[in-house]
């Protein structure tokens, strides 16, 4: 038995069913509209566990699926080396967006990250803190930040309408997922124009504990490289 | 795998000796306020340390390493001079698979002494050096000092000497920086840009016409790095003879006799630093009066900048491979980052317990 691991609902769940409907694995949900159940068709000895997306890559490194669908950006934030314990199957071709730093539209001395850079040591002289930049990607940005030599700054964690922070004041910056850009313009935010920490799609991956014979059958079976 | 019952007899006999040489044990909490560590180090310790939570205290972390607490005990209520000496565990998070260790024992040994900072340099790595003889590591040193004066030296703005500065732990965007400030890299297309459109108008006016200004940050400070940006955009590079001469100092690698005149060489062209190289002077003669080999001892003038960012003098490693099994350094700011207003010249080190006992157990 291959079990794959499906975002549960919205628009990720849709294009993941016509993505794997297109190569003859035909996914739905069974039961009622609000119950997170799934059956596979046209192929045998497949399961469908139905999750959520930020839970995916968990379930991956610990081998309880075998195959899962999510976005890059959430297997690189919550898994220490990654790519030893998933392999990138194939890109699916939807849900990009990037994970970027955005600050106020009216820092107008600020446009790379060299200038945040330096924002954050007259910050944290003139407020008596390190500047604050909200996000929930807290490895990713972590490591970019540390990899760019950024300094005096610090994340504080924000689960949802992340953009919002800046005008509460719970940070001075932000990082976050963005495609269009449209919600950080309402918030009165604009993106530094070097740090796109990371170009984030969908992907079907592969757990590294899923050797057995199946899965890779199955993959064969759908056009991909086992 | 090293038996645990090794490697506690190791840090004793460590331990013992540090005891021996003169210093008082001390005791450091294990549990520590996370937010002093976060001042300190910054948003990375957070990656290698192990945060909790307690519901009044607010977030702690388990204990990274014990300069920070040992400073602490010894700025609120120490003798003056001091030596003291620790061994516990230290945990750090490891943010890789591997078998790398997440707690583990150091013994360590700090010197608080005002008086000869060269002697009492030469005192903590000749100690180390011979309780580690025998083990075949390669012993490294440096002087963030030298570094320090030579940035301080430099005929350049203060603004710009400030940047390096607070850079000097961050080799590569210090290194972007000296290229950017020396001309050698052409100004970013982006930053030329953002010049432009800054000398278009008046900031207050810019910041207006942007869209309403949220957050913390006021026009005032938004206007006056805008001031900073365009005149440092108007002022003249670092001279080609001192930018070559910092590029050479960052490189400097050899036995330090040849580095020593190496860097007469580079004083007659930076002054400034010559005290630093009297002082790198005088520290080789006490190490060689504490019977240490200083004719083949590394100098890398660069060791030390990847490290913690607190040294701020010499600084020395004991390596065997890629293990660090022993390293120190001097931290003379630090003592007044913690000591609210007072500080005092400090120097010390750790070696690591598990490390010394694989190595005697593969002897």
């Amino acid at each position: 038995m291959v079990k794959i691991g499906v975002p549960s609902k919205g628009r990720l769940m849709e294009k993941t069913f016509e993505w794997f409907g297109a190569r003859g694995l035909r996914m739905a949900k069974t039961g009622s509209d609000r119950e997170y159940a799934g059956v596979v068709e046209g192929v045998a000895g497949v399961e469908l566990v139905m999750l959520s997306a930020s839970e995916v890559p968990r379930e991956l490194a610990a081998g309880r699926i075998d195959l899962g669908v999510t976005g890059t950006d959430l297997v690189r934030d919550k898994l220490a080396d990654w790519d030893r314990q998933v392999r990138e199957v194939a890109a699916l071709g939807f849900g990009q967006a990037d994970l970027i730093i955005a600050v106020p539209a009216a820092w107008i001395d600020v446009d790379t990250l060299d200038d945040l850079d330096a924002v954050a040591a007259a910050f944290r002289i003139r407020h008596g803190f390190r500047l604050r930049i909200a996000t929930k990607y807290h490895r990713l940005v972590r490591d970019y930040l540390t990899a760019q030599g950024v300094a005096d700054y610090q994340l504080v964690d924000s689960q949802g309408a992340t953009e919002g922070t800046v005008k509460n004041l719970t940070a001075e910056a932000i990082a976050d997922i963005t495609s269009s850009g449209e919600t950080l313009r309402a918030n009165h935010l604009k993106v530094l124009s070097d740090a796109v920490i990371l170009r984030s799609q969908a992907m079907l991956y592969q757990s590294a504990l899923a050797t057995g014979p199946d899965v890779g059958a199955l993959l064969a079976k759908i056009g991909l490289r086992p | 795998m090293t038996p645990k019952a090794a490697i506690r007899a190791e840090a004793d006999r460590l331990f013992a000796a540090f005891q021996a040489a003169g210093a008082v044990p001390v005791d450091a909490d294990i549990l520590l306020p996370a937010e002093t560590l976060l001042d300190l180090y910054g948003e990375d310790i957070r990656a290698k340390a192990y945060v909790t939570t307690d519901p009044v205290q607010g977030e702690m972390m388990l204990r990274p390493d014990f300069t920070v607490p040992v400073v602490q005990a010894h700025m609120a209520h120490g003798a003056d001079p001091a030596r003291y000496c620790y061994r516990g565990e230290v945990f750090r998070a490891q943010d890789h698979l591997g078998a790398q260790a997440r707690e583990s024992l150091q013994v360590g040994f700090e010197v608080f002494d005002r008086q000869a900072p060269e002697r009492a340099d030469a005192e903590v790595f000749a100690l180390f050096g011979g309780l580690l003889a025998g083990l075949n590591l390669r012993a490294v040193t440096g002087d963030i000092g030298i570094l320090m004066a030579a940035v301080r030296g430099i005929s350049a703005s203060d603004k710009r000497k400030a940047a390096l500065l607070r850079h000097i732990w961050r080799p590569q965007r210090f290194r972007a920086l000296l290229d950017r400030f020396s001309g050698r890299a052409p100004m970013p297309a982006a930053r030329a840009a953002l010049l432009a459109r800054l000398a278009a108008g008046q900031p207050a006016d810019l910041i207006a016409a942007s869209g309403p200004l949220i957050g913390l940050r006021e026009v005032d400070e938004i206007a006056a790095r805008a001031q900073t940006l365009l005149e440092d955009a108007k002022a003249a590079p670092i001279s080609a003879l001192e930018a070559a001469m910092l590029y050479d100092l960052l490189q400097l690698q050899a036995p330090a006799p040849a580095a020593l005149t190496h860097l007469r060489g580079i004083a007659l062209h930076l002054p400034a630093i010559l005290p630093a190289v009297d002082r790198f002077a005088a520290r080789l003669e006490a190490l060689r009066a504490q019977g240490v080999d200083v004719d083949t001892l590394a100098f890398e003038a660069s060791h030390g900048r990847t490290a913690m960012e607190y040294y701020d003098g010499f600084v020395f490693s004991f390596v065997s491979g890629e293990d660090v099994v022993a390293s120190g350094g001097r931290y003379d700011a630090l003592t007044a980052v913690l000591g609210q207003g007072r500080s005092i010249p400090a120097v010390g080190g750790i070696i690591r317990p598990h490390l010394v006992a694989a190595l005697r157990g593969a002897a």
